[in-house]
């Protein structure tokens, strides 16, 4: 579904990706992983066209270099940043319904708004609350809420976890497995490592923006020497 | 008067609050509204409260025609991108006026012999003149559109956009779309304002100057992005020029909307309902 050759980008005048390679197949969690600064999230910014690049990015067997970001979005590649980028001071239901704006004139656009209600429940009881006035957690459910909106058939999420009530991240893991389970491939970007691992099929790690080490998920959580080495842990 | 400069102030509210540029060329699309009727009304023999929707196109047309020309472009500079956004504006409205006074002349014109010319109601013994009372009615009703446009899909879309730039692309809004359409909403509604002042006032390649000048202050008065700050300031001001004129000279009208926005300045620098 996605496949990333030679990938290298520049953010802020550093180098944070050199060479990066690899692949998503459909219906996969998979999880890319690595300390700070590794380049995880400068990857999922030039996979969404935030980033200018060099390499290869071929989605459903079409390049994505030189295509601008809104029309990425528009091909099925959704990016749920770090730090959410909700519209604060609209409501919830505005920024949920402009996650379906750019599929004005499609029957049945707002069709998503069911699932994103029956994962994250909470959404429909605020529906009126500005996006600023959620909690860290519904902020966060809102963010995927919208993204799932865009009805996409790759959803990246940059640290969901992050910000979150520790019991909230249960529900937002869980959510994030349910939301494969209805065919949107899902890349992972997360610092809880032991929680992201468990799951995801397959793991990219990176370390100083290349990727040191790829494989089923399960095989690296369980190698304590990768741990150590690449993850700081 | 007042809901004259309101809805001047609304389109430049607009341009500012979407995507944080200063259009110094405001002035001179009211100026350009006001040559498009004279020019209409000569060569259709139009009235020009029937051309106001014809003008309001036009400016719309060239508010997208501006964005997508020049100011897009302005935008993708790398350095000093305000100073290129300033400089760009600022050298169209020196164009657009040089280009009117290449096409027209300098001398002032008026448009003459239209349906509400010369005519006025008595209002319990106040006579007020049909050509200012319909652009106040024209004003009051382009608000109400532009507050209906702000609730529909595209509104909130707009409003999206003017709180994070970056973040709408992500969901798939072209935010270069968003820009042009909000320039030509800003540039139909100055086009309204336009036409309408046509009807009772002189037209000449100088007439935006002033009115710019006073929409500046009322934006900075009503607060930078506020439709309804614009439409209150501009009341007020209009107000405020009315009862200087009345208890001075007419010709120091304009002391009292440079007294308040000295005022507005030093007290309350964000504006009356400004959110920026």
């Amino acid at each position: 579904m996605l496949r990333i050759e030679g990938l290298s980008a520049a953010y802020r005048g550093l180098k944070a990706l050199q060479g990066v390679s690899m692949e998503v197949r459909k219906g996969e969690i998979v999880a890319v992983v690595g300390a700070n600064g590794a380049g995880k999230s400068t990857l999922l910014k030039s996979i969404a066209g935030q980033v200018a690049t060099e390499g290869e990015i071929v989605f459903d067997g079409a390049s994505l270099r030189r295509v601008a970001a809104h029309d990425i979005a528009r091909r099925g590649v959704c990016l749920v940043p770090e730090g959410r980028r909700l519209f604060p001071r609209l409501s919830v239901e505005d920024n949920l319904r402009l996650g379906a704006y750019a599929r004005r004139g499609e029957a049945n656009r707002f069709k998503p708004l069911d699932f994103v209600f029956t994962l994250f429940p909470r959404l429909k009881e605020r529906l009126g609350q500005r996006a600023e006035t959620l909690s860290g957690g519904e902020q966060q459910m809102l963010a995927i809420g919208r993204a799932l909106m865009t009805q996409p058939r790759l959803l990246m999420l940059d640290e969901p976890s992050q910000g979150i009530m520790p019991r909230l991240v249960d529900d937002i893991l869980a959510a994030i497995t349910r939301i494969r389970d209805t065919g949107v491939t899902v890349l992972l970007v997360e610092q809880r490592l032991a929680e992201a691992l468990e799951i995801s099929d397959r793991a990219y790690v990176l370390q100083t923006g290349r990727v040191v080490m790829s494989g089923a998920a399960a095989d690296i959580a369980a190698d304590s020497a990768v741990r150590q080495a690449y993850l700081g842990l | 008067m007042g809901l004259i400069y309101a809805l001047v102030a609304a389109g430049l509210s607009l341009i500012f609050g979407l995507m944080d540029v200063v259009n110094f060329a405001h002035g001179e699309l009211l100026m350009l509204a006001m040559f498009a009727v004279f020019v209409l009304r000569g060569v259709s023999g139009a009235d020009p409260l029937l051309l106001m929707p014809v003008v309001a196109l036009l400016l719309f047309g060239a508010g997208m025609a501006i964005y997508r020309g020049l100011i897009a472009r302005a935008l993708s500079v790398q350095f000093n991108r305000g100073m290129v956004q300033i400089f760009v504006t600022f050298g169209l409205a020196i164009f657009l006026r040089g280009a009117a006074q290449f096409a027209f002349g300098g001398e002032f014109k008026s448009v003459t012999g239209h349906w509400l010319a010369d005519r006025s109601v008595n209002l319990a013994g106040v006579f007020l003149p049909l050509p200012q009372l319909a652009a106040g009615v024209v004003c009051l009703l382009a608000f109400a559109a532009l507050l209906a446009v702000s609730r529909t899909e595209f509104g909130r879309a707009l409003e999206a956009t003017r709180e994070d730039r970056e973040a709408v692309a992500l969901i798939g809004i072209d935010r270069d779309r968003i820009f042009a359409l909000g320039w030509a909403l800003g540039c139909a509604t100055v086009g309204i304002a336009g036409a309408m002042l046509a009807g009772f006032y002189y037209v000449n390649p100088n007439v935006g100057t002033s009115f710019a000048l006073i929409a500046y202050v009322t934006v900075a008065l009503g607060g930078f992005g506020s439709m309804l700050g614009a439409l209150v300031a501009g009341i007020l001001i209009g107000e405020v020029e009315a009862v200087t004129a009345a208890l001075f000279e007419p010709a120091w009208k304009q002391i009292g909307v440079f007294g308040i926005y000295l005022v507005v300045l030093m007290v309350r620098p964000r504006g009356l309902f400004g959110k920026l």
